[in-house]
């Protein structure tokens, strides 16, 4: 079980939290033009990279908060965790 | 029989607390202190068990987690359960053990046949023997082999034990209680760091229990003592005997098996019997100890034949002899301290040591002692079946292959030492890559990948002195990185003896002729042989020849057996021990109970329940529950011999001739405020919001990115910047995450915020052509013909003074609302509507009557949103908006979407009239055609329509905007029912949806 520090509440037990996936991925904007690959792309391509991994958390059991994490996929490592309006 | 093998005075045991025990039905008699194990060896009982494959009898080896052998079927507390340990069960009053895999006793036991057969039963017998023909494997083979496999008997019985769980934090976690581990949780401790200290055995100490030793001229024991006193005294220290850190995951996460109720004579009800404990710790220590591995020889299962540590720990922790002529057969000095303790109390050990003689602070000592040493000597094999009588031993050549003199000597017990090998299992599971010392042959701790260090004999420090400063050292330099105190502690002085190097013997040669069995792995009666026949089949990779011969795969995780499996690979292959590597280490370290992993989680308990402010009157209204994710729900309310068809049917016609009540309190509600709403919703949902007036309520479809309709429901305008939305029962907590992600991510632009108001709400749907009747009664005071309350329309209320607001919604297709006041007055609302409505004939209706009502008007539920389904698919599309953008609509232009032949939702009725259509049936042309027939559609939802009296259903279709009017066949494989139904609009009752306006 990993130990994931929200940035909003401090350390915390993966039991609180949630995956969200990709947290590099970007939503086309509204009202524009998307073509098909660009849309298949956000809404089905994701990478599984070996090593470090941005990805998307979701305090469900605490703040609520939606934030990112540095994480390594095969090590597990967290390097760094952050709100969603900051950089990571 | 009486203790005929204790020794007088000796001992950690209480002599005034004799405890009766029954052992294959026989009474005997030990101490409380006892382990089950030596308690029988007490009273001179060897032969407990038979062997897993050969049936060949078997005998205690170990003291403790190193035991292969003694698995018992132990009785306790009411409760029996296969496969315990006897070296590590504590006597309790009224224990009772059986042998294992032996019938019809451990000493006539038929299966023993397989010894003499051995030969048909090579390394890999399974995978030979059973392949073939394939059609015998589910009716011979696989009864055969589960019959033959096993060792105990699982209670079928329910457990009625209780167990727990406990999650905990501390600074630093100590894994032992050895020198190692006292020390690190002592200069720890002094730094002020919160400690756990975790012993796995009853008594505090580890080898100090049994070491010749002083510090600061204390005993081991006496100087263990007093350090555990200390840390009693301390509020930042938790000491935990009976407790094992079986594994190490990740984030410095480890699990903790506690025993806390099977070693007490009278529990109480609430001790549980056992509790997992989930520790992270910032530091962990582990000092796990090292366990003596032994030397292979002839026959060395037979019982009789101890580890040489474990025979000098019954003598001095239990006061029990193993023996009373014992051979010490070792490659090293640590067994001649079993030799002397032997000596001591007066019985006569025989040395055989495989080096030469050679100077040493023990072998010195054991001379004066005039104990019987012969130098490069080793036992080729034990003479005996049930019990040793006597050992085949001989004198070395130089090289060590081959003997010069054999010679047959008589003893009752032969005591083996190979050298130690340090206990890395947590390590390993830490992700430590381990690395091979070859000065002690076995492998030790490498890099720390997590926040662990070993310390003592689980590194490879095998000395008291080196152990206890790089303990204190470590304990204290950890502890300061976390809490930046330091008291140094001065180093006791030690006193010990000095051990000369051992030797790298660990097999003793087959003379020529001699086939004798020379066991690697007790517990899964793995022979050199078989080895060696998986070698010369081409397993290489130490993980394959492990599988295929079963090597250390049995519940002991080859604790006495691996490394001198990897040593007889490496010999073989010509190859050093760290070239052919190690198998993986896994948690548990040692078995535990599925109850202990359960915990509290069962049953009932499995989940929380959630209950509605109104369960209780459901309940005394004769409710019969279903599950909606953790809520309770009445399925219908049962009158007298009611069925479940015929209390829905009463029920549904009841809301459609007068009016029901039905408790709505489940659906999820989420408050939504800020200038910004109107927008939010108009990009969540695929319909316009923007032109919503304050007082009205909309239906809306959310989706996913993915086009697939995610989640339907209304929502209304309370005020200017503030609306209440509704999801479905199921889909609540997801819509919630859903609504943030958006937020907090995509959007956060806009000035919204959404909260949970699911339980703050009670909610009470009144439907049917009465229910404005209810209605006018309950608020006198309001106004809510059809003019003030249309369809879709909103009204703050007030009941008892409380506020309360009405919804003109309707789920059922009847003209209805839905109710909603603060959660405590809910149930007061429910009575006083049940009271109000007696004179219109009210009744309760349950989710099965609300399904039919549903499902006759071609409402769209959870098995039509089943996240396959576009809004086209439900017949949403006019819901759709062409005009803005919103959350999956770029999806929707999908080829597969728009094909003109798109599965879509259809009514279906049964040509007689009669037959209900199981759900999940499928749709199919033909009812004769060749599996797999091809498949038009699915049943999606079924009912009995009460409004034309015969069943209806709901039906997801290819093509399905042609299909009307079209006879298919609904087959369900699972029901075994064929039924010819006619398709028909899923709109089945009140088409143009009068009612819900009148």
């Amino acid at each position: 079980m990993l130990n994931i520090k929200c940035p909003h509440c401090g350390d915390r037990s993966q039991k609180e939290f949630a995956y969200g996936g990709d947290g590099t991925v970007k939503r086309p904007e509204l009202n524009k033009d998307v073509s098909d690959k660009d849309w298949d792309n956000f809404v089905y391509l994701r990478k599984s990279p070996r090593g470090k991994h941005i990805e998307l958390w979701h305090h469900i059991a605490g703040c609520r908060q939606w934030f990112r994490v540095l994480r390594d996929t095969v090590t597990h490592e967290i390097y760094k965790t952050s709100k969603i309006d900051e950089d990571i | 029989m009486s203790q005929n093998f204790r020794i007088k005075g000796e001992g950690l045991i209480n002599r005034d607390e004799p405890i009766e025990f029954k052992f294959n039905r026989k009474k005997y008699i030990g101490y409380k202190g006892d382990t089950l194990a030596s308690a029988l060896l007490a009273n001179g009982i060897h032969l407990i068990g038979r062997s897993f494959k050969y049936h060949r009898p078997r005998g205690f080896f170990g003291a403790g987690v190193d035991e292969p052998n003694a698995k018992m079927q132990v009785e306790i507390n009411g409760h029996s359960e296969p496969n315990i340990n006897a070296t590590e069960i504590e006597l309790v009053e009224g224990l009772s053990a059986t042998s294992q895999n032996c019938w019809p006793s451990v000493e006539f036991d038929i299966g023993a046949i397989n010894n003499f057969l051995n030969k048909f039963f090579p390394a890999g017998f399974y995978y030979k023997t059973f392949m073939w023909p394939k059609s015998f494997w589910y009716k011979v083979y696989e009864p055969f082999i589960r019959k033959a496999a096993g060792l105990g008997v699982a209670s079928l019985e329910k457990d009625k034990e209780r167990y727990e769980h406990k999650y905990e934090y501390c600074d630093l976690l100590v894994t032992g209680s050895g020198p190692a581990g006292l020390a690190g949780a002592y200069s720890a401790a002094k730094n002020g760091a919160k400690v756990i200290l975790a012993e796995d055995k009853p008594r505090f100490g580890g080898s100090l229990l049994t070491d010749e030793v002083t510090i600061d001229n204390l005993s081991g024991k006496a100087w263990a003592d007093k350090i555990i006193s200390e840390l009693k005294e301390m509020p930042n220290v938790v000491l935990k005997n009976r407790s094992q850190v079986f594994g190490y995951y990740d984030h410095n996460m480890t699990v903790m098996f506690e025993r806390t109720g099977d070693h007490l004579e009278k529990k109480s009800k609430y001790t549980p019997r056992q509790r997992l404990w989930y520790i992270r710790a910032k530091e962990v220590l582990l000092s796990t100890g090292s366990i003596e591995r032994p030397i292979v020889f002839g026959n060395n299962d037979t019982p009789g034949v101890f580890l040489s540590a474990a025979a000098k720990e019954y003598m001095k922790v239990y006061g029990v002899l193993i023996g009373k002529k014992p051979i010490i057969f070792t490659n090293n000095d640590s067994a001649y301290e079993t030799a002397i303790e032997f000596k001591k109390n007066a019985v006569e050990p025989l040395i055989l040591d495989t080096r030469e003689d050679q100077d040493s602070e023990l072998i010195n000592e054991a001379k004066s002692m005039n104990i019987n040493i012969k130098f490069s000597y080793a036992v080729i094999a034990a003479n005996g079946y049930k019990k040793v009588k006597s050992a085949t031993i001989g004198k070395l050549n130089k090289d060590k292959t081959n003997f010069e003199t054999i010679e047959t000597i008589d003893c009752d017990s032969i005591c083996v030492s190979g050298f130690w090998t340090p206990t890395v299992h947590l390590a390993s599971q830490s992700g430590n890559k381990l690395r091979f010392d070859d000065k002690i042959d076995a492998f030790v701790p490498d890099k720390s990948k997590q926040n662990e260090n070993s310390i003592g004999a689980s590194n490879g420090t095998f000395t008291l002195k080196e152990t206890l400063k790089s303990s204190f050292k470590i304990g204290s330099e950890v502890s300061k990185k976390i809490t930046k105190k330091e008291n140094l502690i001065q180093l006791p002085n030690t006193n010990e003896r000095k051990y000369s190097s051992h030797d790298k013997f660990w097999c003793s040669p087959l003379p020529k002729g001699k086939h004798y069995k020379r066991f690697v792995d007790f517990q899964n009666d793995v022979a050199v042989s078989d080895i060696e026949v998986a070698l010369r089949e081409g397993y290489r990779s130490i993980e394959h020849v492990k599988r295929y011969t079963t090597l250390g795969m049995a519940t002991d995780q080859g604790r006495t057996s691996n490394l001198n499996g990897l040593q007889l690979v490496a010999n073989v292959e010509k190859k050093i021990v760290p070239q052919v590597g190690h198998t993986t280490f896994r948690p548990p370290f040692t078995p535990i109970t599925i109850g202990t992993i359960v915990g509290r989680e069962i049953g009932k308990e499995y989940m929380p329940t959630r209950k509605t402010p109104m369960h209780n009157w459901h309940q005394e209204n004769n409710a019969v529950w279903v599950d909606a994710g953790a809520w309770k729900r009445p399925r219908y309310y049962k009158r007298g011999n009611e069925t479940l068809l015929e209390a829905s049917k009463r029920e549904a016609k009841n809301v459609r001739e007068h009016v029901g009540i039905c408790d709505v309190t489940t659906l999820g509600k989420i408050d939504i405020k800020g200038p910004d709403s109107a927008e939010f919703l108009n990009r969540i949902y695929t319909n316009a919001w923007l032109k919503l007036p304050i007082g009205k309520a909309r239906y809306g479809v959310m989706l996913r990115e993915d086009g697939i309709v995610m989640d339907d429901g209304t929502t209304t305008r309370i005020s200017e910047n503030h609306y209440h939305m509704t999801t479905t029962t199921a889909q609540a907590a997801n819509v919630l995450s859903h609504l943030e992600y958006y937020l907090q991510i995509v959007w956060p632009e806009l000035n919204v915020n959404v909260v949970s108001t699911t339980e703050q709400w009670a909610g009470a749907a009144i439907a049917g052509p009465k229910s404005r009747d209810v209605l006018t009664k309950l608020f006198p005071k309001l106004d809510v013909s059809n003019e003030k309350l249309p369809f879709m329309g909103y009204m703050k209320g007030d009941l008892f003074g409380v506020k309360a607001r009405i919804f003109r919604i309707s789920f059922s297709g009847e003209l209805a609302y839905e109710v909603n006041i603060k959660s405590d007055y809910g149930l007061s609302m429910w009575e006083k509507i049940i009271e109000i409505g007696e004179e219109f004939k009210i009744q309760p209706y349950g989710t099965e009557a609300l399904s039919t009502l549903r499902i006759e008007m071609g409402h769209v539920a959870g098995p039509e949103l089943d996240g396959r389904t576009i809004p086209y698919d439900v017949s949403l599309e006019g819901l759709v908006s062409k005009k803005k953008d919103f959350i999956g609509k770029r999806s929707l232009e999908k080829e597969a979407f728009n094909k003109e032949n798109r599965q879509k939702i259809v009514g279906l009725v049964p040509l007689d009239k009669k037959s209900s259509i199981p759900e999940g049936s499928h749709l199919v042309e033909d009812k004769n055609a060749k599996v797999p027939n091809p498949k038009l559609g699915h049943v999606s939802s079924s009912c009995w329509s009460v409004e034309k009296n015969n069943p209806f259903s709901l039906a997801i279709v290819k093509d399905g905007k042609n299909m009307i009017g079209k006879k298919l066949y609904a087959i369900s494989p699972l029901k075994n029912t064929v039924i010819e139904v006619e398709i028909i609009s899923s709109h089945y009752v009140d088409h143009e949806g009068k009612r819900v306006r009148s």
